[in-house]
């Protein structure tokens, strides 16, 4: 096989998998450091930042930001972060790696399209980052993007024209890698499982694999018409999201007719399941590596299962939270408020189904399984504050505040990551064959852990005082005092980010120098930890597993421990 | 590294909670007659909320010192009653929560977006643009003149787009750049959009209200308190997003009836 | 690629991806229909056009389509001759249909309707283009399906039951837009 064909092109799931991450990796640092230079201009507006004038002259003239620059940065750290890690690596990464070898099977159902799924993200992540390199920059509409300001073309500001085309085309491309990876996971959860494997088997990670596959297939089918629409309007003269009568630079717009609302209305019919698809993988991984670490089952499988049904449907039902003050009718206000405080009640019974896990448990604690307990934490801290933005009484006050970036940082960006970083500690050895170093992982817990309290609790508190959210700087009478607490979480920021080089050298050195991993370093049970670290080409080495037990066996007297392995064909002690 | 962690999450549950119950950070003081609504489900929640992230903290915390236990043969321990109770608590105390909290809310709610204005209110149009309010009261006829986006021009101040020339209910339309109301009248504003979405927030009124190109919105409230407050805009509309912004001055009747007349055209 | 223990009843993957994707695309034109009938609904600037008659002889062609695949499928079923004969009428006359699309477009462009004339006008090509452009993906796997066939001693049933249900599905798909655009266009 050429190196083509193996290593760019290839159809194995496990290389597909791996250059999801690497992907993630690349995206993920480029978000980080758009985030430094955020907290650095919010903390100090008229500090210049070293460097940042020769990089872009334009923007950063003398390396003081300009607003339109801090609100490009601020778009494009939104959507990298939510598209390019937060779906990429927790879903496409680990899944694509995992899902195939956990269900038992030899591949994904369909192996090019699976290749097509990454190639395509990739294509999307490039023409994403081209934003960067364009005459006016990149958008300033932030991630969501909203109609007309993002309709309209460059009258409405700098990067709103060639930038958001490319952004809209970035967006819509990455739909179609999304969908196709999709359609993988889903016929091969339903098709491909070896003998023994019934759906009541499958491993807690698969299920939520599984479930958010599902939910991707349907959101992403509508987001990739908003963004076609959004495009025509920019370019091809159209109005679906842009009114008559507008004056923007002075120039009276030619378009006719169109509805800012229809946007709002088609984006968050794909954001909101869209923020389950980042949350749920980690509610899987979590879910799956937990009982591991605890030497004892689940607590409440089923339930847990019937929770991530619940969530994935109710999902559908609670965009409309997202506009309670857009000017839509306000009964909707309440009617959609409704499935949104239901909703909480399956995201509590799961964060309770580990908590009581966790009871009585023998704890193993390596890093993977300090960041599960750490998802625990953010995910009531940041699952919490949500209550209150479910309330549309309540927010009436909050929204547009710093409550709500306190809020989905902590769901989105510190959960969400904490299961993308408990999966890389637990399944970085059945990757590369390697274990990576638990001395330096603890200290990036410990350090990542403070520094994300730091960071996001105090956003809660700016949100109260009324602290309003993607400005560039706070130069008004009431805002200018919330300054300090600004700088603090700048500092906390920096730290946090420091903290993950740690990370970062920790995956490097270990990839190459790391000791080498056993077939089941974790004492695991489920299918991935039968076969070698890494896995041969076709996962079990021609002899596929036949399964007799589900994935929760643990604290139980097996052969090789307190814990039977799923293809172990020992029978289930006497309960 | 469990006992590290527990001590960990508990100095930061207690923290956060403190800076909380301390009202370290709190909304400004309201000046509303609907906001009282507003901040009882506010602090109603905070206690809700809070009550539960310490309790779950404290379990994690608790049941991770516990398991960080190294003592030889302990056997592992199923929590007492499975997962049912765990399931019976979530649903019976969020599912009250939820109900209780709905009910009251909606009624808030309802309060101020859904319930007609009053029939004596104020009416002023509100216009929002890249980057200012302007606020226009009806002037003594009591009628408001048309629109023509076709007429904007913001260097001799039409910033409406008023025909006074042909359309005679344009003529004494007052134009400010500030939102001046007297005390304890019922407001109501008519808020649109120049060019791209804004929105309307006064923290200190306890109300927010995005605008959208293409609509008339409408917004009502009842201010209590004379003084300056700051309206802010909550809805990214542009690179001078961050300085768009307008003074709402609250007057007392008296005060209002002069300022309205000195700004007679 | 499959899995040498799975149960011989199990469901084939090219049918459970074709459902899925058939879910997907379902949704996409149910986003179009709901921005449509929003839209229709908001401004008031909908105007009225005469769709091309051209489209009902395509939709006639579609329809000849879909029985030319079931004549193909049934067979390549039966390993009866003919099949991959039948499944090159069914790509020219898919490739047909898309002919007569175009063609219904530069009619109404001749009437001085284009994509930006109007929101009615807007929804009319979006709506055919989409549909357009995932019928020529049909055609691509039926090309596929053909190379396929050419090559394997046994017809690989699973793809042929997968492609006539896209292909169906489009036919149906179209069925549904042309009423849609027929009564609000």
């Amino acid at each position: 096989m050429t190196f083509l064909r193996r290593y760019v092109f290839s159809l194995d799931h496990k290389v597909i998998g791996k250059q999801y991450l690497g992907l993630a990796l690349l995206a993920v640092c480029t978000g980080m450091v758009l985030s430094w230079l955020m907290r650095l201009h919010l903390g100090w507006p008229n500090a210049a930042v070293p460097g940042l004038g020769t990089v872009s002259p334009n923007g950063a003239p003398g390396g003081v930001m300009t607003p339109e620059y801090y609100l490009s940065l601020m778009t494009m750290h939104g959507t990298i972060m939510v598209f390019f890690v937060l779906t990429t690596a927790p879903f496409a990464g680990f899944g694509n790696f995992l899902l195939p070898i956990q269900v038992g099977a030899e591949d994904m159902a369909f192996p090019r399209f699976n290749m097509m799924s990454f190639w395509v993200t990739f294509l999307a992540f490039v023409v994403l980052v081209s934003a960067f390199f364009v005459h006016d920059g990149p958008p300033i509409s932030g991630w969501t993007a909203y109609a007309p300001l993002s309709a309209v073309g460059k009258d409405a500001g700098p990067g709103q024209g060639t930038g958001q085309i490319l952004w809209a085309v970035s967006i819509a491309l990455f739909c179609v890698g999304q969908l196709l990876g999709a359609l993988n996971f889903i016929a091969t959860t339903l098709d491909l499982r070896t003998k023994g494997m019934s759906l009541a088997r499958l491993p807690y990670a698969t299920w939520a694999w599984f479930i958010t596959s599902v939910i991707g297939l349907i959101a992403f089918s509508v987001l990739l018409p908003a963004c076609i629409l959004l495009i025509l309007d920019q370019v091809a003269g159209t109005s679906f999201f842009v009114p008559a009568g507008l004056v923007i630079s002075d120039r009276l717009q030619p378009h006719a007719g169109g509805s800012p609302l229809l946007w709002q209305h088609l984006f968050w019919f794909f954001g909101h399941p869209e923020v389950y698809i980042a949350i749920l993988p980690g509610f899987g991984i979590v879910s799956h590596i937990l009982p591991a670490v605890a030497r004892k089952p689940l607590l409440g499988p089923r339930v847990f299962i019937a929770c991530l049904v619940a969530i994935g449907f109710l999902s559908y039902m609670v965009w409309g939270h997202h506009m309670f003050l857009s000017g839509m009718n306000p009964f909707s206000a309440t009617l959609f408020s409704v499935p949104t405080l239901i909703i909480t009640i399956p995201a509590t019974v799961a964060t309770l189904l580990w908590i009581g896990t966790l009871y009585g448990s023998k704890l193993r604690f390596s890093t993977a399984a300090l960041f599960c307990l750490g998802f625990i934490s953010v995910f009531v801290s940041g699952g919490l504050s949500g209550f209150f933005l479910a309330q549309p009484a309540v927010d009436v006050y909050l929204h547009g505040t710093y409550f709500v970036v306190g809020h989905f940082h902590f769901v989105m960006g510190v959960a969400a990551m904490f299961g993308i970083f408990a999966g890389t500690y637990f399944w970085f050895p059945k990757m590369f064959g390697r274990m990576m170093n638990e001395t330096l992982g603890k200290w990036h817990f410990v350090g990542t852990f403070i520094g994300v309290y730091c960071v996001f609790m105090p956003m809660h508190y700016l949100g109260l005082e009324g602290d309003v959210r993607r400005y560039s700087a706070f130069t008004d009478e009431y805002m200018k005092g919330s300054l300090p607490l600004h700088r603090f979480i700048t500092v906390a920021a920096l730290f946090t980010g420091a903290c993950q080089l740690l990370f970062l050298y920790n995956l490097v050195h270990s990839r190459f120098r790391g000791p080498l991993a056993p077939a089941n370093p974790w004492e695991a049970t489920s299918l991935e930890w039968s076969t070698a670290s890494p896995p041969p080409h076709d996962n079990f080495g021609g002899q596929p597993p036949t399964v007799y037990h589900g994935p929760n066996e643990y604290g139980v007297a097996g052969r090789s421990g307190d814990y039977i392995m799923q293809a172990s064909s020992e029978a289930d002690p006497a309960a | 590294m469990g006992k590290l962690f527990a001590v960990i999450v508990v100095v930061i549950a207690a923290v956060s909670a403190t800076i909380f119950i301390l009202h370290v950070w709190w909304p400004p003081p309201d000046i509303s007659v609907h906001g009282a609504g507003i901040d009882r489900e506010l602090g109603q929640t905070m206690v809700a909320t809070g009550v539960l992230f310490v309790a779950a903290q404290l379990a994690l915390a608790w049941f991770v010192w516990q398991g960080s236990s190294r003592r030889e043969g302990r056997p592992i321990k199923q929590f007492p009653g499975g997962a049912t109770p765990l399931v019976v608590f979530a649903v019976v105390l969020v599912g009250i929560e939820i109900l209780s909290l709905t009910f009251v809310g909606s009624k808030v709610w309802a309060n101020i977006y859904i319930a007609p204005p009053d029939s004596g209110a104020l009416h002023i149009d509100v216009q929002a643009e890249q980057f200012a309010y302007y606020f226009r009261h009806a002037g003594v006829d009591a009628r408001f003149g048309g629109l023509h986006p076709d007429l904007i021009d913001d260097g001799s101040g039409n910033f409406f787009g008023l025909d006074p020339a042909n359309d005679t209910t344009a003529r004494d339309d007052i134009v400010a750049s500030s939102l001046v109301i007297p005390v304890n009248q019922p407001i109501l504003l008519t808020l649109h959009a120049k060019d791209v979405g804004h929105s309307f927030y006064v923290p200190d009124l306890r109300i927010q209200q995005d605008f959208v190109p293409g609509l008339v919105i409408p917004l009502h409230f009842t201010a209590t308190h004379t003084g300056k407050y700051e309206i802010v805009c909550t809805q990214l509309c542009g690179l001078g997003h961050h300085t768009m912004r307008a003074f709402l001055e609250v007057m007392t009747r008296d005060q209002y009836d002069q300022w309205l007349k000195a700004q007679a055209p | 690629m499959m899995s040498a223990q799975r149960a011989p009843t199990a469901p084939i993957p090219a049918q459970t991806g074709v459902v899925a994707g058939i879910a997907a695309i379902t949704m996409t034109f149910a986003a179009f229909t709901s921005a449509l009938v929003m839209r229709k609904g908001g401004g008031a600037d909908w105007t009225h056009f005469r769709l091309p008659p051209l489209l009902l002889a395509n939709t006639v062609v579609l329809l000849a389509s879909s029985g030319a695949l079931e004549v193909a499928r049934r067979r390549l079923r039966r390993a009866a001759p003919g099949g991959v004969r039948w499944l090159s009428v069914t790509m020219a006359l898919g490739l047909l249909f898309v002919a007569g699309q175009v063609a219904a477009w530069r009619a109404l462009a001749a009437q001085g309707v284009f994509l930006a004339t109007g929101p009615s006008s807007a929804f009319f090509y979006v709506l055919t283009a989409a549909h357009g452009a995932h019928l020529l993906g049909g055609v691509s796997a039926l090309a596929y399906l053909r190379y396929r066939v050419g090559r394997a001693a046994a017809p690989p049933l699973g793809a042929l039951g997968a492609v006539t249900t896209y292909w169906h599905f489009m036919d149906g798909l179209w069925l549904y837009l042309f009423v849609i655009l027929a009564v609000c266009v």
